[in-house]
């Protein structure tokens, strides 16, 4: 206990020396990345991992952040949360790290959001969606590059009632736990806004990990809902996609909505059927209609391919997005600061006034820290090209139409919105595009 | 819940069952005879799984005859089951024999993780899944529901052929009477010149080729991913603790109300499926806290 004490003494005293003050350029600007590279989600956390390394190559090349080498220090989430928690202090504390990446996992967001304000170390949600962190409390050292849970749900269920208008009941199949329950409870509440006639039918959380769905299978084949929302993600989605497939459950009269699926696509080969609702939790695709052709990101594919034989998967664009907004924010940072090397709170300042560009649309910060970041909906198609299942009529929705604004509560908000938005589908907002 | 429901939950249930008997049947046959409870089965299961994909894959690549893939998920649980057992067998269980439960318990933990992470080395951490062998047997439709057959007919066939194959081993072979005299009575066995190191040795690999076809009996229908096994050993411990260590037949019918309950549950509190297995456990634990099956053990002294 002493020697706890002791280490949260120094460090405290570590920060009262170099607190708010600008302070002089570091040799090289160290940053703590958590990602899964154990356990189910690695899927996400091992090519996330891989761009990361890639992108930090380039930015090394062209000359650091402000002139400054970055070095990466990997922690792994699959640690588990108390573990994680004590390396990320150990990596602030010991280390001397002032800038963290972290979370996959939103229960590690959870945890650490707070640590990081405590730490006074700028924190960078660079994957983690739950909308709750940046709506319950104000934070000044906590930004997310990307979208929230809300944003993307809402937008996935714009998307069905474009696609699917005409559709009555509706099943549920998600995970068994915070992300399963959460996204389950955004798009349920948003259809009865916009669609209150539609009846739930069923709504199933197997665990996490499950390995058999023989029996939720049958109730959705005894019950022939019109649509089936499954928000699962890695090994439990590929699973329940392929009996699904064995079992014949995926007929034209039902349609799928798989709002990860993006993510399994290429592992999941020719098990995935053409017609799937499709999501990659943002504005990112590796044939994203808009920015397919540009140079960086053809070379980012190319790369990334080369580098893991895979296709980028959305973690790897979320990775894309942490690195190239904390850049921007640095950068920022340095000039209101007159070139002086600025503190974690001067970035972060400058984070929220950002705006800056991976793969996808440009996206915009805000004073609350969250992003708005355009969502990439579709549905899955065969292209004899590819031996697996490609995303077809594509349509980024904007973020500010499914996003509530700052200061507002996600539940409230969408008890907010009016039924009407329904006929914004046939605007040009929602024009679709098709794989190229 | 109405007739065709009933009957759609008990089917679900009785295949579900069929791959939890497999594996359980391994765990409660390897404590049987070493009153040890193995850990390391989870690593089986997940070894069994992973290497029945891979020689899945393999024959794919190669172009060998399809109808190989059947064959091939047993091959897969015997070479890796008798292999990785007898590893464990002669290295660590023999050692361990007589010493605390605690770490006995330990020590085989121990093996699981290091066996984990050799798989985490071997096939990575992406989800491995072949599944050619379902497609080959087809499906079937029941009240208006399509099932495998895989699932439907090919896993129970195995579980009972397994039940039946392991009571008759232990029944009518002299082999197999040598083990269940070891399981009575280790000393009294070798006085009468059972060789029982060997007996030990044939029963661990005989438990370790069931962990491992069930984790190959269900690579065709599940993603295999890091943490499989340990979701399947705690699973398969319900079932045995359920049934009380050591019991076969009682494994049998635990598997069976675990799985029905299970997939009643699906239908009826999706909510508490999740929880059922442990439900029942602790409600007949609570009850006959040595299991439902085992009779009352007779004092050794």
């Amino acid at each position: 206990m002493n020697r706890v004490l002791f280490s949260g003494l120094l460090a405290a005293s570590m920060f009262l020396h170099g607190g708010a003050s600008a302070q002089e350029k570091p040799a090289e600007l160290k940053i703590g990345i958590t990602t899964f590279t154990s356990g189910a989600a690695s899927v996400f956390g091992v090519p996330a991992k891989a761009a990361a390394e890639m992108l930090i190559e380039d930015i090394n090349k062209a000359g650091g952040i402000g002139g400054v080498k970055v070095t990466p220090i990997f922690i792994d989430e699959g640690i588990g949360g108390d573990k994680l928690l004590s390396e990320y202090r150990r990596v602030v504390q010991e280390q001397g790290v002032r800038t963290m990446l972290a979370s996959i996992s939103s229960g590690n967001c959870n945890t650490l959001a707070p640590v990081a304000e405590d730490l006074k170390v700028l924190n960078i949600m660079w994957d983690c969606g739950t909308e709750k962190i940046l709506e319950n409390k104000r934070y000044k050292y906590v930004v997310r590059t990307q979208a929230n849970a809300t944003t993307e749900m809402v937008a996935t269920v714009l998307y069905l009632l474009k696609v699917r208008p005409d559709f009555k009941t509706i099943a549920v199949v998600n995970q068994d736990y915070a992300w399963g329950r959460d996204s389950a409870e955004i798009v349920l509440n948003t259809l009865k806004v916009l669609r209150p006639d539609v009846k739930v039918v069923a709504e199933m959380f197997p665990k996490v990990g499950a390995s058999d769905f023989s029996t939720e299978i049958s109730r959705l084949q005894a019950l022939r809902p019109d649509v089936v929302l499954n928000t699962s993600w890695g090994g439990d989605l590929d699973t329940f996609v392929r009996q699904a497939g064995q079992r014949g459950l995926f007929k034209p009269t039902t349609t799928f909505v798989m709002p990860l699926i993006e993510s399994s696509l290429e592992r999941l080969g020719d098990a995935v059927p053409a017609g799937i609702i499709a999501g990659a939790r943002g504005d990112h695709y590796w044939a994203h209609p808009e920015t397919v052709n540009d140079a960086a990101h053809k070379d980012f594919v190319t790369r990334f391919r080369a580098r893991t034989k895979s296709y980028p998967i959305y973690p790897a664009y979320h990775m894309a997005q942490a690195l190239v907004g904390l850049k921007a924010g640095y950068e920022g940072a340095l000039k209101a600061n007159g070139g002086k090397w600025p503190a974690p709170e001067q970035v972060a300042q400058a984070m929220r006034s950002n705006k800056f560009k991976a793969y996808g649309r440009e996206l915009s910060m805000r004073e609350d820290g969250q992003s708005l970041e355009a969502q990439l909906l579709g549905v899955t198609k065969r292209d004899p090209k590819y031996p697996f299942a490609v995303i077809d009529k594509m349509v980024l929705v904007p973020a500010e139409l499914v996003t509530p604004p700052v200061g507002q509560m996600s539940l409230e908000w969408i008890k907010g919105l009016r039924p009407d938005m329904a006929r914004l589908l046939g605007t040009e907002q929602f024009k679709t595009h098709d794989f190229k | 819940m109405d007739a065709s429901l009933i009957v759609l939950a008990l089917m679900d249930g009785a295949s579900y069952a069929a791959l939890l008997f497999v594996v359980a049947l391994g765990l409660t046959l390897i404590f049987g005879v070493m009153r040890i409870l193995n850990i390391a089965h989870g690593s089986l299961y997940a070894w069994g799984g992973y290497f029945a994909a891979t020689l899945g894959l393999a024959i794919t690549r190669f172009g060998l005859p399809s109808w190989l893939a059947l064959p091939a998920l047993f091959l897969a649980a015997i070479v890796i089951g008798s292999l990785l057992a007898s590893v464990l067998e002669f290295t660590l269980l023999r050692r361990i024999l007589d010493k605390d439960p605690i770490l006995q318990l330990l020590v085989t933990f121990a093996a699981f993780m290091v066996l984990e992470d050799l798989q985490r080395l071997i096939w990575g951490v992406q989800p491995v899944f072949v599944s050619e062998v379902v497609n080959q047997f087809g499906t079937l439709e029941v009240a208006g529901v399509t099932y495998t057959r895989y699932q439907l007919l090919v896993l129970p066939a195995v579980a009972i052929a397994a039940l039946i194959g392991l009571r008759w081993f232990l029944g009518r072979t002299a082999i197999g009477r040598q083990v269940t005299a070891v399981t009575h009575s280790r000393e009294v066995a070798i006085a009468m010149g059972v060789n029982a190191q060997r007996v030990t040795w044939l029963t661990i690999a005989l438990g370790g080729v069931l962990g491992a076809l069930g984790g190959a009996l269900a690579s065709p229908t599940t993603s295999f991913t890091p943490g499989i096994g340990a979701d399947m050993l705690v699973l398969s411990f319900a079932v045995v603790a359920t049934a009380g260590l050591g019991q076969i037949g009682g494994a049998a019918i635990a598997a069976l109300m675990i799985g029905m309950a299970r997939s009643f549950s699906v239908y009826l509190l999706p909510e508490i499926e999740v929880l059922v297995p442990y439900l029942i456990m602790v409600a007949v634990l609570l009850v006959r806290p040595e299991g439902l099956f085992s009779s009352v053990a007779a004092r050794r002294i």
